[in-house]
């Protein structure tokens, strides 16, 4: 490679993450316009917000649990909901924690510390911990009649914290941030968050999907599983020449940090449906076959 | 791994998962119970029902803070003892300005403020308490009436009730009295009486009502259904009064109108000369002084 394609291999080697953190950034400035300059272009906050008094946008997992604790809401939070629900259908339910969700930078911040301080292992807790809280959740909504899990949600403690005054939210936010640093490496989105359980649930046919097209071009170098929160959803699409080559696990969160990482820009973003593109790479998996 | 081995795996994997999340569930569950619990100085916007239901739709958006012109709601802390991130408002420190439009419940997206609710007359937040009689103003014989001044429904929700006043003897303590058919509970008493800490307060409805046993039926009620008395004939009331003197209802005693041309002591003429023989005659039946003098407060005592 010539020093001008090093150079843009250089300038695209964040792409993803800076876009993320760009989208991440523009959804807290349009909430914050508001309450900080009285620009009210959204009102409200991730479960439920209206924009330009004209779009509802609503989480159907807080509606869920409404619904749970027996509240059947009105219509405006229903077609919120239905509006969340049919967009995360489509680009992948976990696309909320890695481009919308307040603490994905925290829980970022704390995996790359943790990298940089070589802060190895930890306690083991199952990734399937999740489904169970997000069962649980509903289930105290049901039993109490209340929306339990708000009392203590850290996602939405910190969301709206940050725009109806934060109090002792913020605690919430370090127990996260510590949690990960010290105990469970990316413990809170990746084997805890309920949040993210339902969205993987709701994103299980998701039509955008991060696929490894030119995976005949991997080198073994291990950087995207080091990168990836969720490091199970690459293995089979990677490895797997029998398999679809997409990364079709509901628990991709559509970052895109294993596309910025390859040198040999093995990935890259696609329908579910992708193949494999590379000719020659098509004729290793008619001979590995 | 053999199947027997890989089973037991399983089993044990789901009962320590079982074990944790379970832990976690009744400590959030604990947690739930006493956040139901809502504190009697703190409030919930216009059309909120029960606690239970309103903390079963409410999502928690604020959207009701952002609309509520005089900006008295805010959203919950986690540190406060009121469920995170519901809205509220501490009449004290602001109350409801009863909006004739009611933005709050219009913003309110699930319904946990119902819009059924549309006569914010017909909000029922709490209900005003006049609780301290010591301290209030008007009960020590001023005239402070702020209370009633600021009742957004004016003479229905607050009234002045007067009653003599014992202490000074010739002047009327003017007592608020709140009536809970049409006090919403918007605060506004609360908010501005002027004392260090309000004598009139909002309670929420249960704490601030009494409640009949179902077995109590009230009297004069259920004779006005009825039409008549229900156990027995009413008897009409005789009084024994001195001649010339007769008792109505609601006016108290009185001396019949005197007959044309005889100057008969009477309530509606001021005598000038208290001490001064009666013009008139002396009722026959009371020895000294007349009854009539003494109703007017002519006579001496």
């Amino acid at each position: 490679m010539n020093a001008i394609g090093m150079a843009g291999k250089r300038r695209r080697a964040n792409r993803w993450l800076i876009l993320r953190r760009v989208a991440q950034a523009a959804i807290l400035a349009l909430f914050l316009a508001g309450p900080w300059f009285g620009l009210w272009i959204v009102k409200g906050n991730l479960n439920y917000s209206y924009t330009l008094d004209l779009l509802p946008l609503a989480d159907p997992y807080v509606l869920l649990q409404s619904l749970f604790a027996g509240h059947v809401p009105e219509k405006q939070a229903l077609v919120g909901a239905a509006i969340v629900a049919a967009f995360y259908f489509l680009v992948g339910g976990r696309s909320f924690c890695a481009w919308v969700c307040p603490l994905n930078p925290v829980t970022d911040f704390a995996a790359w510390l943790r990298g940089r301080l070589g802060i190895k292992g930890g306690a083991h807790v199952s990734r399937q911990a999740r489904f169970w809280i997000l069962g649980l959740t509903l289930l105290l909504a049901l039993a109490s009649g209340s929306i339990a899990w708000e009392l203590v949600n850290p996602v939405s403690l910190f969301h709206r914290g940050l725009f109806f005054g934060i109090g002792l939210a913020w605690t919430a936010v370090l127990g996260v941030f510590l949690f990960d640093l010290c105990v469970v490496p990316r413990g809170w989105c990746g084997h805890l968050c309920p949040v993210g359980a339902f969205y993987s649930l709701l994103g299980r046919f998701a039509m955008l999907r991060v696929a490894a097209t030119r995976r005949a071009a991997c080198d073994d170098c291990n950087d995207c599983f080091v990168v990836c929160p969720e490091p199970l959803v690459i293995r089979t699409p990677l490895k797997d020449s029998a398999a679809s080559p997409v990364v079709l696990s509901p628990q991709c969160t559509n970052c895109g940090r294993c596309i910025d990482v390859c040198a040999k820009d093995v990935f890259a973003f696609g329908t579910r449906f992708q193949q494999a593109v590379s000719p020659s790479l098509g004729a290793r998996q008619t001979a590995s076959k | 791994m053999n199947a027997p081995a890989a089973r037991r795996q399983f089993l044990v994997d789901t009962a320590r998962m079982a074990c944790g999340v379970g832990l976690l569930g009744l400590g959030l569950g604990l947690y739930v119970k006493q956040a139901k619990a809502l504190p009697p100085t703190v409030f919930r916007p216009p059309g909120a029902g029960s606690e239970q239901e309103f903390l079963g739709a409410c999502v928690r958006c604020g959207l009701c803070v952002r609309d509520c012109p005089p900006q008295i709601l805010a959203l919950a802390k986690p540190e406060q003892a009121i469920a995170t991130g519901t809205p509220y408002f501490v009449a004290r420190r602001g109350a409801c300005e009863m909006c004739e439009k009611i933005p709050c419940v219009k913003a309110c997206p699930t319904g946990a403020l119902d819009h059924a609710l549309t006569d914010i007359a017909k909000a029922r937040m709490g209900l005003a308490v006049l609780v301290d009689h010591e301290t209030c103003l008007n009960f020590l014989g001023l005239r402070c009436d702020v209370c009633y001044r600021v009742c957004p429904l004016l003479d229905r929700a607050i009234t002045l009730e007067q009653h003599h006043n014992e202490r000074t003897g010739h002047h009327t303590i003017f007592e608020p009295v709140v009536h809970a058919d049409a006090c919403t509970g918007c605060g506004k008493c609360e908010a501005s009486c002027v004392l260090q800490e309000s004598a009139i307060k909002v309670f929420p409805l249960q704490m601030a009502k009494g409640q009949l046993g179902s077995q109590y039926r009230i009297g004069w009620e259920e004779k006005d259904k009825a039409g008549g008395s229900l156990v027995a004939p009413d008897a009409a009331h005789r009084y024994n009064l001195p001649e010339g003197v007769q008792y109505e209802n609601g006016k108290g005693l009185s001396t019949a109108a005197p007959p044309a041309g005889q100057g008969v002591d009477g309530l509606a003429v001021p005598n000038p000369g208290a001490n001064a023989a009666p013009p008139g005659g002396v009722p026959p039946n009371i020895p000294g002084g007349g009854l009539a003098d003494r109703l007017s407060g002519k006579a001496p005592r």
